[in-house]
């Protein structure tokens, strides 16, 4: 196990590295931040004052090389929009991304495998059909319309949740946002979740459970769920990726600080120092959630850990 | 014998059904049949007889929908299992009634320690706490003869051999002393050496408890080995019961007295003499080939020194239209051989001259066209068949890839022709795979074999999934079409009784090596190495008596039962 996770951990370097030169590139390709910052009748002196100061009259590759001096000695950089080290405003944002992450998949993927598994013990029947046609609308609901239809009903005209805003995260402002973020991987993970219960509650070995005289509810959630849960950790990390990654729709629509909000207005800023510090904190934090994916494969599946 | 007392388990009119497209289907049709304390009953069938449906309608844990029990009783002690509430039954299965199956590896949960598993019976059954019940796990693990059970117990299925997780789960079923112990071929996929150990042990814990044992299986050999009565299942029905002896000496429905005809290597075979040409080279030269694979482990997957060789310096020739049987068991080589002549994997060393050319140098067109000359047929018709392709697609596609064989015109033709030499009708080149039953399919393969007209055939284990009538059928065909075509065989098994039937010459392999080689009649009649000894003393014969002979040669005496 410690040599499998030490090879993911250079596979995950070499990516990363990669990652990042395309990243440092193409954002430069983004434009001139001097026009962006400077008035337009800015004159030459001033303009060529301001990219002094920051650097961008040296050619790229210069750049690019204090970039890397400036990464061994874990700086990332300041941001010109914000005149603040990069790494600051980067490490802000993460706290409020992963928890919104965090929440929302657990409370997604105990749901799905809850909804999931009843449906699959009893396919065709009227709960299994129920579990379909809603876990499809979910699966297939744009969370923007989600949303801002959430926000009219429940905070314009029923007033019961605020409209948007972290208000010191206070639990009835996490209720929308969540609540939001959730529907898409829960309906997803509910068919995953049935699919992968199908097949482990017809295979062999549950009958050797039945033929032990085992109950069914432990049939279902002892025997059957653990064998059923690779596909579904495989997805649910996936979606997690995906949130981990900036909610950007919810968190712009709710106000909310994170790291996908922080990214956009950065591109649009042409904000480089911070495109590149977000962009590695997020490369790592999705680094280690497929660790950790890996781990539980371990954990659950002794055929797995043997290989 | 004296009057017997009650019997622990009365089946009566049972009759089981599944729901098809094609409307009700009955499985089990009425059948009826006892069990005593300390006997062994065998049901004996080929597949889709109603054996296992009968098994699994007992214990309730048939697949349903679509199948579901029409009618009958099946008594234990008095109290209708079938009529009990869900609740009530469970708490009977497992400590009443157990069962044991074939395939252990699908059987047992993966993803729990074997021990765990174990243990799982007595904190559902007994309420007893997690510690001790994996201690009694453990004991259990020790009574059924696994090596070191403390550190075995925290393994999972994976890490076991064939034979030791049939243990397991014999462990598993008699965790709570049952009355009744189904057990649903248990030996089926195991090698004879084990397969012998696997009924000596049922065996020896049957008459340790007293229990009565039902042994489901549709080999002949299995039933004379452990059995003492025996029922014979055809179509969902019993066509034929009686003491195991009796039946043996006297079978009197047809179907019975087909399958005791159709066993394989029961009568010596006619002796034949391979068509050899004196002084011609032979068709394939083998010498000193090998396959070693290397362990690696580390982050950088460096090499650790540990080889397993899979094949380790084999030497043999084969003359044009003779047969070569190889035997050995699961991890003999067998099939690392075959695919090494077949060059789907690469020898370490060695090498093998076919038709006086080298197998292993030749390149493009050259090697193209030898590849022509040698063909397979695979153990698994099943999975060896595209499913997507239609039978005339499948025979033809050799055609394709070799160029000029048989022009495009011809094909379909041709198609016809081969299907009518392996024993199938025109009308079938439509129909695709999943159309057929086990049989036929090894059919359509050996007509796929045939297509190019080759010299060498290799049948990797080409009978062994198939039934013992159907298996008569296939070796019949093989046999025929040697003798019409002049084919070559290699002709690997499993089982000697086969291998006997079909070949001239038997290879004995045991870890990589071939560790006796001679005429059929040497290696049967006068087998010089213990191994091969071994082999023959370890495969059960249909021949009741002399299995008893041989059990009592082990130590293992089947006491009759006597009540009263």
């Amino acid at each position: 196990m410690g040599t499998y996770l030490a090879r993911r951990a250079v596979h995950s370097f070499v990516s990363l590295a990669g990652l990042l030169i395309l990243v440092f590139f193409l954002a430069r390709l983004t434009g001139d931040p001097t026009n962006l910052y400077l008035p337009l009748d800015a004159t030459l002196e001033a303009r060529q004052e301001f990219a002094e100061r920051h650097g961008f009259n040296d050619p790229v590759i210069v750049q690019f090389g204090r970039f890397l001096s400036g990464l061994a000695e874990f700086d990332l950089g300041t941001s010109i929009r914000k005149h603040r080290p990069a790494a600051d405003v980067v490490l802000e944002a993460i706290p409020v991304t992963l928890g919104l992450a965090a929440v929302t998949m657990i409370v997604a993927l105990l749901g799905a495998i809850v909804v999931g598994s009843l449906a699959a013990y009893r396919p065709g029947r009227i709960f299994d059909r129920l579990a379909s046609v809603i876990s499809l609308a979910s699966a297939s609901a744009p969370d923007f319309w989600v949303a801002i239809t959430a926000i009219l009903l429940f905070a314009v005209t029923l007033g019961w949740l605020p409209t948007s805003g972290t208000g010191g995260f206070a639990i009835e402002y996490w209720i929308m946002p969540i609540g939001v973020l959730l529907i898409r991987p829960f309906g997803l993970m509910v068919q995953v979740v049935r699919g992968s219960m199908l097949t482990a509650l017809s295979s062999a070995y549950v009958k050797t459970a039945r033929a032990k005289g085992v109950t069914e509810r432990a049939v279902i959630f002892v025997h059957a769920l653990r064998n059923g849960m690779l596909p579904v950790i495989t997805v649910a990390s996936d979606q997690a990726a995906g949130i981990a990654n900036g909610a950007v729709i919810v968190e712009t629509i709710f106000g909310w600080p994170g790291v996908g909000k922080l990214m956009i207005d950065s591109i649009l800023y042409r904000d480089f120092a911070v495109i590149q510090a977000s962009i590695l904190i997020t490369a790592a934090v999705i680094f280690t959630i497929n660790i950790v994916v890996d781990i539980a494969y371990a954990v659950l599946d002794p055929r797995i850990r043997h290989h | 014998m004296a009057e017997r007392a009650a019997p622990i388990l009365e089946v009566r009119d049972l009759a089981v059904a599944f729901h098809t497209l094609a409307g009700e289907l009955d499985a089990v049709d009425g059948i009826s049949f006892d069990l005593h304390r300390g006997e062994t009953l065998a049901i004996l069938g080929e597949s889709g007889s109603g054996k296992s449906v009968t098994a699994a309608a007992i214990m309730g844990i048939l697949d349903s929908p679509p199948g579901f029990v029409r009618g009958g009783q099946a008594l234990l002690d008095g109290v209708d299992l079938l009529a009990l509430s869900e609740g009530r039954r469970r708490d009977l299965l497992g400590e009443r009634i157990a069962i044991i199956f074939q395939d252990t590896l699908a059987h047992l949960n993966p993803v729990y320690s074997v021990g765990w598993q174990i243990a799982e019976c007595f904190r559902i059954h007994r309420g007893v706490g997690r510690a001790e019940a994996y201690e009694r796990a453990v004991d259990l693990m020790r009574q059924t003869h696994i090596p070191d059970p403390e550190r075995r117990a925290r393994d999972y299925p994976h890490q076991f051999s064939g034979g030791q997780r049939q243990r397991i789960m014999i462990a598993m079923a008699l965790a709570l002393e049952p009355d009744i112990l189904i057990a649903d071929e248990p030996t089926t996929a195991l090698d004879v050496t084990v397969q012998a150990q696997i009924l000596d042990l049922l065996i020896e814990l049957r008459n340790a408890r007293n229990m009565g044992l039902i042994l489901i299986t549709h080999d002949l050999g299995v039933v004379a080995e452990i059995a003492d009565r025996l029922a014979v299942m055809f179509h969902g029905r019993i066509v034929e019961s009686g003491s195991v002896g009796e039946v043996f000496a006297d079978p009197q429905h047809a179907y019975t007295r087909r399958l005791m005809s159709a066993i394989p290597g029961r009568a010596p075979p006619p002796l034949r003499v391979a068509t050899k040409v004196v002084g011609a080279a032979p068709l394939l030269e083998v010498r000193d080939l090998a396959k070693h694979y290397e362990v690696t482990s580390g982050l950088m997957r460096r090499r650790t020194g540990d080889v397993v060789k899979a094949v380790d310096g084999v030497s043999f020739d084969i003359q044009r239209g003779e047969t070569l049987g190889v035997v050995g068991e699961s991890g003999s080589g067998k099939t690392t051989l075959a695919k090494m002549l077949l060059l789907l994997e690469p020898p370490t060393s060695g090498s093998a001259r076919f038709g006086g050319e080298d197998l292993f140098t030749l390149k493009g067109p050259d090697l193209l066209h030898l590849r022509r000359r040698m063909q397979v047929v695979f153990q698994d018709p099943f999975s060896s068949l595209n499913p997507r392709m239609s039978v005339a697609e499948i025979i033809a596609e050799p055609w394709s890839i070799h160029d000029g064989v048989v022009p495009k015109a011809e094909r379909a033709d041709r198609v016809v022709e081969l299907l009518d030499r392996v024993g199938l009708a025109a009308e079938h080149a439509r129909r695709y795979p999943h159309q057929f039953s086990g049989g036929q399919r090894q059919r359509i393969a050996i007509a796929r074999a045939l297509a190019l007209a080759p010299d060498l055939v290799i049948c990797d284990e080409a009978v062994s999934a198939l039934d013992v009538s159907i298996q008569a059928q296939i070796l019949d065909l093989l046999k025929s079409l040697r003798d019409e075509l002049g084919l070559a065989y290699i002709f690997i098994a499993h089982d000697l009784a086969v291998v006997r039937e079909l070949a001239d010459r038997v290879a004995v392999m045991k870890t990589g090596k071939i560790v006796e080689l001679g005429t059929t009649a040497q290696i049967f009649d006068r087998p010089a190495h213990p191994y091969t000894q071994a082999l023959l003393g370890a495969s059960p014969l249909p021949d009741p008596e002399l299995m008893a002979e041989r059990r009592q040669r082990r130590g293992i005496g089947i006491q009759m039962v006597k009540n009263g």
